[in-house]
């Protein structure tokens, strides 16, 4: 300590010249070392421009001579995972499909992996739920009613070439008849056939009509949705006697669609996802709720 | 420096002036030696310290395991859910600076800040090397010969010691400490380790050996809001000033005739550690280390005259001297409406986390209904709810948890993927388990737009049972 400090009495700091009521202000100089970090940033500063990309361009920027680049990491980082995933990879498309389950590792990588394929791929459908459109023609994946089989080696399939697309030879077919647009039935037939659909699925009916229609419906439904209806799983035709309908379960939406038929259409996925990938999102949908 | 002439504009820089503490002897003095050996102690022993768990989990007392998330201290084991803890501790921190500085003012910055615990050990260490003030000033103003190069090139390798010890020891807090150490010297330790006690190393070296009263003074936040926690019945140190002054050497055989009792012998500036004449008042530097009324007092000792010329002081007992009244006594100025509402807020926080840690769980359940979509539909009509279900098993053995609701509710539950209703949680870990409630077609549940329910969790061949409550959602007809 210096002794010219120490004999300093208060007011020796020479104030502003501002006074507020009074109250003055001390215009105490800065510490030294502080003006000196300012400098530093400064050159701080100017070496860092030089280093890492910083002034803008009319398109793009300067690179900086270390070559940093966010764009490049962010590429090493996803080859990385990528790397580190190949061996479970290539374990989940040697693996056999029924006895995944029993491998809680492959499961879970399978499980994530899934999830992270259908949200980017199948959400826009089925929803980020699975649950499907109720009665929009988008099936919910969550229950336990599946057009095409519910057990892994169906879902399997159906993901990876599709359901009534043109652009995939293996694609799942089949086609229901305009029974109305083309004539097919009479409004009268389509009236009584309704009535029965209604009866069997356990619903509202008109027990004269339905039993009138019984008779059309065995002629010329019965070969696709079976004697009872319970649907076939082969050609995609829906159980008609429970309680889930695709495309709505009333007597106006059943009628529209014996009149008018349906003809839903899923993309084959096999020229947009690698097997892996299709192996888990197959695995995730199996595991929501219905799978068989 | 500044020269109150208007004609000669002041300088708009100030070089720091350098400070040379001199040793001082008494109460205070030793009062911070004993806390300054107490809190290093306590933070280069603490990593050291085993605490047996069993065989899966760390045997280190106090760690933070960042990889794991977990944190131990001793007894105690935090998971990242149980955040409120670390949270109730920062309240009881805030509350208890609050209670100490409306108390006794800035007992923190004086005794137990980091900033002045490691200067004043960095102090110690230049006074054994260079000798104490009037040799460190020779020294300062000696040109660079080798006797100043030898000094210098002593201390200034104490100080890295003692700041890569620092350093070192922070580390320890976060991953095994032995294995750690032994790592650290085979290269094999990471690089975030390393880097951390270089830059831990190169901030004590620099705050306690160059920057320190520069740290408090420009760069620290505290002393400002402290100074917003202080009233006038907050003990601080002050001078005496009405019995002080006016100040004048005394001279061996005179009478000093109309003199007050400082000496002007600046003991209590050449002890200080910040650099400031507690004479001119109060004041933002002061750290309140209380080394200055120490070195008065020896020279009070040594005239014969009273202690205390310099000493603890409230507002109010400035006023009260003044008017030759008794000042309140210390704990009068401790024990105020204030500082007990501050006590009562600090202890109930306390008592409340202390509450909340031997009331938790060893099982922890967490239910989330999945709303997306609300419910499902099955081809039978049931309508059925999925809940994503989170069970924490805190011990250190594997736990079987079997769910289960009410019998009345009328609702079957499933577990996605396994075929009874129990499920096994590893030991030390958590599990997500999706978990199905089917209400039949033409039940109450399933009916109903929303109902009540609880599901119970029970620990296999323990008496561990916890329930969550959560809804069941139906058709709403």
């Amino acid at each position: 300590m210096c002794a010219k400090k120490v004999t300093q009495k208060p007011g020796e700091v020479p104030t502003t010249g501002h006074s507020w009521d009074g109250i003055e202000e001390y215009d105490n100089p800065m510490p030294r070392w502080w003006v000196w970090v300012f400098y530093a940033t400064i050159v701080w500063g100017i070496g860092y421009s030089i280093a890492y990309p910083a002034w803008p361009l009319i398109s793009g920027a300067t690179p900086g001579v270390l070559g940093a680049s966010t764009r490049a990491d962010v590429a090493a980082e996803i080859k990385r995972f990528d790397d580190a995933n190949s061996a479970i990879k290539q374990a989940l498309v040697d693996a056999d499909l029924t006895t995944v389950s029993a491998n809680p590792e492959l499961m879970s990588f399978a499980q994530n992996a899934g999830a992270a394929v259908f949200r980017t791929n199948c959400s826009t459908c089925h929803g980020s739920g699975a649950a499907g459109v109720a009665a929009g023609g988008y099936p919910n994946l969550l229950d336990d009613d599946w057009l095409w089989g519910g057990d892994i080696e169906s879902i399997h399939t159906t993901i990876t070439h599709g359901i009534r697309n043109t652009t995939h030879p293996e694609a799942r077919y089949s086609e229901m008849p305009k029974f109305g647009v083309d004539g097919l039935l009479e409004p009268q037939q389509i009236s009584e056939v309704v009535e029965y659909v209604l009866q069997i699925s356990g619903q509202e009916h008109d027990a004269t009509l339905a039993a009138a229609g019984q008779t059309v419906y065995l002629d010329n439904c019965s070969a696709c949705h079976g004697e009872a209806g319970e649907g076939d799983i082969n050609q995609g035709a829906p159980n008609l006697s429970d309680a889930i309908w695709l495309y709505g379960g009333s007597r106006d939406d059943v009628t529209y669609t014996v009149v008018n038929a349906r003809f839903g259409v899923m993309p084959g996925w096999n020229d947009k996802l690698t097997e892996d990938e299709i192996r888990a999102v197959a695995l995730y949908v199996h595991s929501r709720g219905g799978g068989q | 420096m500044s020269s109150p002439d208007a004609t000669e504009p002041p300088s708009l820089y100030a070089a720091r002036e350098p400070i040379f503490p001199r040793r001082v002897y008494g109460r205070f003095r030793n009062l911070k030696w004993w806390l300054m050996g107490l809190m290093l102690g306590i933070y280069y022993i603490t990593p050291w310290i085993r605490w047996d768990r069993g065989p899966n989990l760390p045997d280190q007392a106090v760690l933070l395991d960042m990889a794991g998330r977990r944190f131990f201290f001793f007894m105690i084991e935090i998971w990242p859910h149980e955040f409120y803890f670390v949270a109730g501790l920062l309240v009881m921190a805030g509350l208890g600076l609050f209670l100490f500085t409306s108390a006794a003012g800035r007992v923190w910055c004086g005794y137990a800040c980091p900033q002045t615990v490691w200067t004043d050990l960095f102090i110690l260490v230049e006074r054994w090397v260079e000798g104490d003030r009037n040799a460190r000033i020779r020294l300062h103003r000696q040109n660079w010969d080798a006797e100043k190069i030898r000094k210098r090139a002593v201390k200034w390798t104490a100080w890295m010691l003692i700041a890569m010890a620092t350093g070192g020891a922070w580390v320890f807090y976060f991953t095994d400490a032995p294995t750690l150490l032994v790592d650290l010297f085979t290269l094999q330790a990471s690089p975030i380790a390393y880097l951390t006690i270089l830059i831990l190393t190169a901030t004590t070296f620099a705050f306690g050996g160059f920057a320190r009263e520069q740290i408090c003074i420009y760069a620290c936040p505290w002393p400002r809001i402290q100074a917003a926690m202080m009233d006038e019945d907050t003990l601080t140190i002050a001078y005496r000033d009405w019995r002080g002054e006016p100040r004048g050497k005394l001279h061996k055989g005179e009478i000093a005739e109309g003199q007050g009792d400082c000496i002007d012998c600046m003991a209590c500036v050449n002890v200080c550690p910040m650099g400031i004449d507690i004479r001119n008042g109060q004041q933002l530097a002061c750290i309140t280390c209380g080394l200055c009324i120490d070195a008065c007092n020896d020279t009070m000792d040594k005239i014969g005259r009273p202690r205390d010329l310099i000493g603890y002081l409230a507002l109010t007992d400035e006023t009260a001297e003044r008017a030759g009244v008794p000042p309140k006594s210390v704990w009068k100025h401790v024990f105020r409406p204030r500082t007990i509402l501050y006590t009562v807020l600090w202890g109930g926080v306390g008592i409340a986390l202390v509450a909340a840690l031997f009331l938790r769980s060893p099982i922890d359940v967490n239910v989330t209904p999945v709303r997306n979509p609300t419910y499902v539909t099955l081809s039978d009509g049931t309508i059925r709810n999925a809940y994503d279900v989170r069970l924490r098993n805190k011990q250190g053995s594997d736990a079987v948890f079997t769910l289960s609701v009410p019998f009345d509710a009328g609702l079957e539950l499933e577990l996605e993927g396994l075929s009874g209703p129990s499920v096994t949680v590893k030991a030390n870990e958590t599990l997500s388990q999706r978990v199905y409630l089917n209400a039949p077609r033409d039940s109450a549940a399933a009916t109903a737009h929303r109902s009540d329910i609880r599901m119970w969790f029970e620990e296999l061949g323990t008496t561990n049972r916890v329930h969550h409550d959560t809804v069941f959602n139906g058709r709403g007809e």
